[in-house]
């Protein structure tokens, strides 16, 4: 553990390391934006057509759920080995970054989806009864109502993904993802430094610190009913 | 008389199917009509939101017509609905303001909603906004106003797209007494100044009796009376009326049938002034009691009182001038059927 303070350490791990965190950050933020892409509008949809919503819609919320809850009943290291060749097969690869973000994003879509259902859930139903009493579409009621008064939970459900993205990045990173996992595996315990494994938890602690007091402070700043 | 703006015939609701079915209006027909203050008074349960969603069609009416300034609102498209619906807004209750938008920009919501031009709707939200009083709170945010307050924003969103015909759910149900009163001159107000015609829900007695010309009643579903609130309030001629104008406790024949009744409103006059004791310590009168339901609500009296004059005319003309010369208590003689 000592030789992590020394300038030799770093010499020889630095730049592996750097690389590692890199490609953590790239697979994390790549993953959670697709991830939204498809969550975001399969969350909406489940809020709309569930029996209560203003477009109440039997079949298409029973379908999308039995999807959300196909995705997330896999654990996620089987789910990447299951979607190899389908990975390979759209990606050209399924190693490296490449290779991570489809699993990655495959796995946390449907993760994202009910955690923007459950933030959309809280907003007032009283809120969008007033709107359509107004007159409002179903796409203004979207845009207007529910996603910037969910938006404080909204932010938070986002720091929860990107955290539990960072997780799934790693066990990526054990089947060839590369990433602070991979150094992790390869280093800590394939070739016995464990103090490479020391540092990327370290440098992971880091990472979810940062990322869940920004989100809380940024949720608690966009937030107008507590002032 | 003037015509009408909503015309509702054989209206019915009916919830669910089949064993667990639930008839929530049956057949109901009502003419309000343009520009009048029109009530509507239930206990809970007797379908009075429903009906006032079937109105704007936030419920589809089972069967039956909702006929809403010469358009029957069952008969629209989608998008000529939500079209018509701008000549028909709604406040609520718990008020319904988007918490997380400014009181302007609460204003500004359903012209952004119509397409109305920025600069345009920035200024009308403005106006709305002094209209109802609140022109210095355009940047606050509705968690920092009280409910009263709220429910002015309420308000003055709910004019942004010069509707036709304000409806008020229950909106004065959260309030405390002083509140209501302010909301309800509010609306009077609106009604006198711009014209539009307000239709009122609630189970308050003290609502209708302030504001509304005309009231119905609605029980289990039906209308089971409809009518001037005056004549309706003095001669009350079914049970679901009695029970609302008369208060609880008041036992059928309890006394002779040519008992001299009158009906007292407390509306918020102080709850510490012992208003039988004086009037037989001022008059030398005796009161009988026959029924109450008063509360004190912050200090202040709300509620009816029903009271049993003496036989005797010149006593009884005595005590009822008395109580009419008190403030905040309105009397009315009834026929005490029992």
């Amino acid at each position: 553990m000592a030789e992590i303070f020394t300038g030799a350490f770093w010499a020889e791990y630095g730049a592996i390391l750097a690389e590692g965190v890199l490609d953590t950050l790239v697979m994390t933020a790549a993953s959670t934006a697709l991830a939204y892409l498809f969550g975001l509008p399969m969350g909406i949809v489940c809020i709309l057509t569930q029996p209560h919503g203003i477009r109440p819609n039997g079949p298409v919320n029973a379908v999308l759920g039995w999807i959300i809850n196909i995705g997330r009943s896999f654990p996620f290291a089987i789910l990447m080995v299951a979607l190899f060749p389908f990975t390979k097969l759209v990606m050209g690869t399924r190693l490296g970054l490449r290779g991570a973000i489809l699993p990655l994003v495959v796995a946390s879509a449907p993760f994202v989806a009910r955690m923007v259902e459950t933030s959309l859930s809280e907003v007032d139903a009283g809120v969008v009864e007033a709107a359509q009493s107004m007159g409002a579409s179903t796409l203004q009621i979207v845009w207007k109502v529910y996603l910037p008064e969910a938006m404080p939970s909204l932010i938070l459900g986002g720091s929860i993904t990107l955290i539990a993205i960072v997780g799934y990045t790693a066990i990526a990173g054990m089947v060839g993802a590369g990433g602070l996992g991979d150094l992790a595996i390869r280093y800590g315990h394939q070739r016995n430094v464990p103090s490479v494994m020391w540092v990327t938890v370290i440098i992971l602690v880091i990472i979810v610190q940062v990322v869940q007091s920004v989100f809380s402070r940024l949720s608690a700043r966009v937030d107008k009913r507590l002032k | 008389m003037s015509e009408s703006i909503i015309q509702i015939q054989h209206l019915s609701k009916d919830f669910g199917g089949g064993e667990n079915q639930v008839h929530a209006l049956r057949d109901i027909n009502l003419d309000i009509r343009q520009g009048e203050i029109f009530g509507i008074i239930g206990l809970s349960g007797a379908g009075k939101s429903t009906l006032v969603r079937c109105m704007n069609l936030l419920e589809r009416p089972t069967s039956g017509a909702v006929i809403v300034d010469g358009k029957d609102m069952t008969a629209l498209s989608e998008k000529e609905l939500r079209l018509q619906r701008r000549k028909m807004t709604m406040i609520f209750q718990s008020f319904n303001l988007l918490m997380q938008r400014t009181c302007l920009k609460n204003v500004r919501f359903p012209m952004e909603i119509a397409g109305v031009p920025k600069a345009r709707a920035k200024k009308r939200a403005e106006e709305l906004l002094d209209i109802v009083g609140l022109a210095d709170k355009a940047g606050a945010y509705p968690s920092q106003l009280s409910g009263g307050q709220k429910q002015r924003v309420a308000v003055a969103r709910a004019l942004a797209t010069d509707p036709k015909v304000l409806l008020c759910d229950e909106a004065t149900s959260a309030l405390d007494p002083t509140t209501t009163v302010s909301i309800l001159e509010l609306l009077k107000d609106l009604n006198a100044k711009l014209g539009v015609t307000v239709v009122v829900i609630t189970h308050q007695m003290s609502v209708i009796e302030a504001i509304c010309s005309r009231v119905a009643i609605l029980d289990g579903g039906s209308v089971a009376e409809l009518g001037e609130v005056q004549e309706i309030f003095s001669n009350p001629s079914t049970d679901a009326a009695r029970r609302l104008v008369y208060p609880g406790g008041v036992s059928v024949g309890q006394y002779p049938a040519s008992t001299r009744a009158v009906r007292l409103s407390f509306n918020g006059g102080t709850a510490y002034q012992p208003l039988i004791a004086s009037v037989a310590i001022d008059c030398g009168v005796k009161l009988n009691i026959l029924g109450a339901d008063t509360r004190n609500v912050g200090g202040k009296a709300v509620g009816t009182m029903l009271l049993g004059l003496p036989d005797d005319p010149n006593e009884a003309a005595k005590a009822l001038s008395y109580i009419r010369a008190q403030p905040y208590i309105t009397v009315e003689e009834v026929d005490y059927h029992g």
